[in-house]
C-alpha cells in the first residue's frame, strides 16, 4: 500500500490538493472582503474595480503567467523586494502554483460573494444596527448567515478551478516532480513521454475530484432553502 | 422637550435631486408625521435613527443629542438607544421567534441559540402571547404575530424612543384596527415616547396627539391635539 501511494501520480495528487487548498483560503478571505466591499458600499470607480478583478477570468493563463512573473520574479517589482529583505525567491516553488491558482480562481469567488452579499436585505443590517450590534457583529450575525450558501458555491468553483490550473502555474512554478509539479502538469508530461498508463491513472484522478467538486457546490445553489 | 429636529438634506437619485427640510419640536409622547408617500417620512424617521447622515442640522432626542454637524456630533446607530419598526418588519428570517427578541439583548458576534431563554424574553413572549410560536421562523408567522415580534425585538433593550414607520400598511384591514388598539395600550402602558409616520389618516387621528404634516420634504403645518 505504502509503494502505492508513493506513485508518481499519489504525489501529485497530494500537491495539487495542498496548492489548490491554499489558493482557495486565500481567495475565500479576500474575496468575502472585496465582494462585500463591492456589494455595500458606493464609491467612485467600483465598478472598474470589479472589473479588473475579473480580469483573471477571461484573460490567457499564459498571458497571467507573464503578469506574475513581472510582479513576483527575480527581476519583478515584488520579487526583487522579497529577495533582498527576506532572501526569499518564489519563483519555482509550490507558493508560486499558489499565487497562481489564487489569482486564476479568484473571480469565481467574488463574483459568486457579491451577488450572494447583494442579495441580503439592506434594512435587515440596519435593524441590526439599531439593535446595538456592532458592524462586524452584523457582518457575522445577520449578512454572512444569509450569503453563506452563495459564498460557498463560488468558493467550490475557486476550488475546482485551482486544481485544474494549468499555464500560469506552469510559467511560475514549472514541472519539478514532487515539488511543483501539479496533477494537470503531470498529465501533460506523461503525455509527452508517452507514458499512457500513468496519464489515464492522473486524468481519472483528476475528473474524479473535479465532479465531487461540482457536485457540492451545485447542492450549495443559493436559495434552494430560504431558511439556510 | 421631548424632540427637537431641524435637518436638512439633498437626495439625489440619478438626474433627479429631492431636498428634506424638515424643522419641528414637540413636547407630545405620542407624534405623528402624516403625509403621502414620497413626502420624505422614512428618510426623516432614518435619520432620527442614525440610518442616514443629514448634511446639516441637529436632532435631540428625550433631552439626548444625537446629531449636531455644528458641534461635531453624530451617535452611531447603535448608540441611540431608539426602537425602530420598520415598514415590513425586518425580521432576521435565519432566527427563530426567541432568537429574534434576544437578538439585542447580547451584543456580541454570536447569535442567541435557538433555545435561549430569560427574563425579558419570556416577558415579551408571554405579553405579546407569542408563547406556542416561540420556535418558529419569522415566514412561519401571522402577520399580527410577525408585528408583536417586530415590537418585542425592538423594545427589549429598554430603548428611551420608539420610532415606527407605516406600521399597519403590510396588515389587513380586519387586523389593522386591532393592532392600532394594541400598540396604543402598548405605549400607554410603558409611556415611551413615539413618533409615529404614516398615510393613512385614521392612524393619525388614533395616535397623533400631536400631529404634523408632511410635503415634500417640508414639515408644512402642526397642530397639537389635546387629549
Amino acid at each position: 500500500m505504502d509503494s502505492f501511494f508513493a506513485e508518481p501520480a499519489w504525489i501529485a495528487l497530494r500537491l495539487s490538493l495542498k496548492v489548490a487548498l491554499w489558493a482557495t483560503l486565500i481567495d475565500l478571505v479576500l474575496g468575502m472582503a472585496l465582494g462585500y466591499l463591492l456589494a455595500r458600499k458606493r464609491f467612485p470607480g467600483r465598478e472598474l474595480l470589479d472589473a479588473l478583478l475579473t480580469l483573471p477570468m477571461v484573460m490567457p493563463p499564459t498571458v497571467l503567467g507573464y503578469y506574475l512573473l513581472v510582479v513576483i520574479g527575480r527581476e519583478g517589482v515584488l520579487g526583487s523586494w522579497l529577495q533582498q529583505t527576506f532572501g526569499v525567491n518564489l519563483i519555482f516553488t509550490w507558493q508560486a502554483a499558489v499565487i497562481a491558482a489564487a489569482v486564476v480562481a479568484f473571480p469565481l469567488v467574488l463574483k459568486g460573494a457579491r451577488a450572494a452579499f447583494e442579495a441580503v436585505d439592506g434594512q435587515l443590517e440596519q435593524a441590526a444596527q439599531v439593535l446595538g450590534i456592532p458592524p462586524f457583529g452584523v457582518f457575522l450575525r445577520v449578512t454572512l448567515p444569509l450569503a453563506w450558501r452563495g459564498v460557498l458555491g463560488g468558493t467550490l468553483l475557486a476550488f475546482a478551478r485551482s486544481m485544474g490550473e494549468f499555464g500560469a502555474t506552469l510559467m511560475v512554478a514549472g514541472s519539478i516532480p514532487g515539488k511543483t509539479q501539479t496533477l494537470s502538469i503531470a498529465v501533460y508530461e506523461a503525455v509527452q513521454a508517452g507514458q499512457d498508463d500513468s496519464a489515464n491513472l492522473l486524468v481519472i484522478i483528476t475528473s474524479v475530484v473535479c465532479v465531487s467538486v461540482l457536485i457540492a457546490a451545485n447542492k450549495l445553489t443559493p436559495n434552494r432553502n430560504p431558511q439556510g | 422637550m421631548q424632540i427637537d429636529v431641524d435637518i436638512v438634506k439633498t437626495l439625489r437619485s440619478g438626474a433627479r435631486t429631492f431636498e428634506l427640510n424638515a424643522r419641528f419640536a414637540s413636547a407630545s409622547q405620542r407624534v405623528v408625521i402624516y403625509g403621502p408617500s414620497g413626502a420624505g417620512k422614512s428618510q426623516l424617521l432614518k435619520a432620527l435613527a442614525g440610518l442616514m447622515t443629514p448634511d446639516r442640522g441637529h436632532i435631540a432626542l428625550v433631552g439626548r443629542r444625537l446629531f449636531d454637524s455644528g458641534a461635531g456630533i453624530d451617535l452611531a446607530p447603535q448608540r441611540r438607544q431608539v426602537a425602530y419598526l420598520f415598514q415590513d418588519y425586518a425580521l432576521f428570517p435565519h432566527l427563530n421567534v426567541r432568537q429574534n427578541i434576544g437578538f439585542g439583548l447580547q451584543r456580541g458576534w454570536r447569535n442567541p441559540l435557538s433555545r435561549v431563554d430569560g427574563e425579558t424574553i419570556r416577558h415579551w413572549l408571554q405579553a405579546f402571547e407569542l408563547d406556542h410560536v416561540a420556535h418558529q421562523f419569522p415566514h412561519e408567522l401571522s402577520g399580527g404575530q410577525r408585528q408583536r415580534v417586530a415590537l418585542a425585538r425592538a423594545l427589549a433593550p429598554q430603548p428611551t424612543a420608539l420610532l415606527l414607520d407605516e406600521p399597519f400598511a403590510a396588515l389587513d384591514p380586519a387586523l389593522r384596527a386591532r393592532m392600532r388598539a394594541e400598540l396604543d395600550a402598548l405605549q400607554r402602558k410603558l409611556a415611551i415616547p413615539m413618533i409615529l409616520i404614516t398615510h393613512d389618516p385614521e392612524d393619525a387621528s388614533a395616535f397623533g396627539d400631536h400631529l404634523l404634516r408632511m410635503e415634500q420634504g417640508r414639515i408644512v403645518n402642526a397642530e397639537e391635539q389635546p387629549r
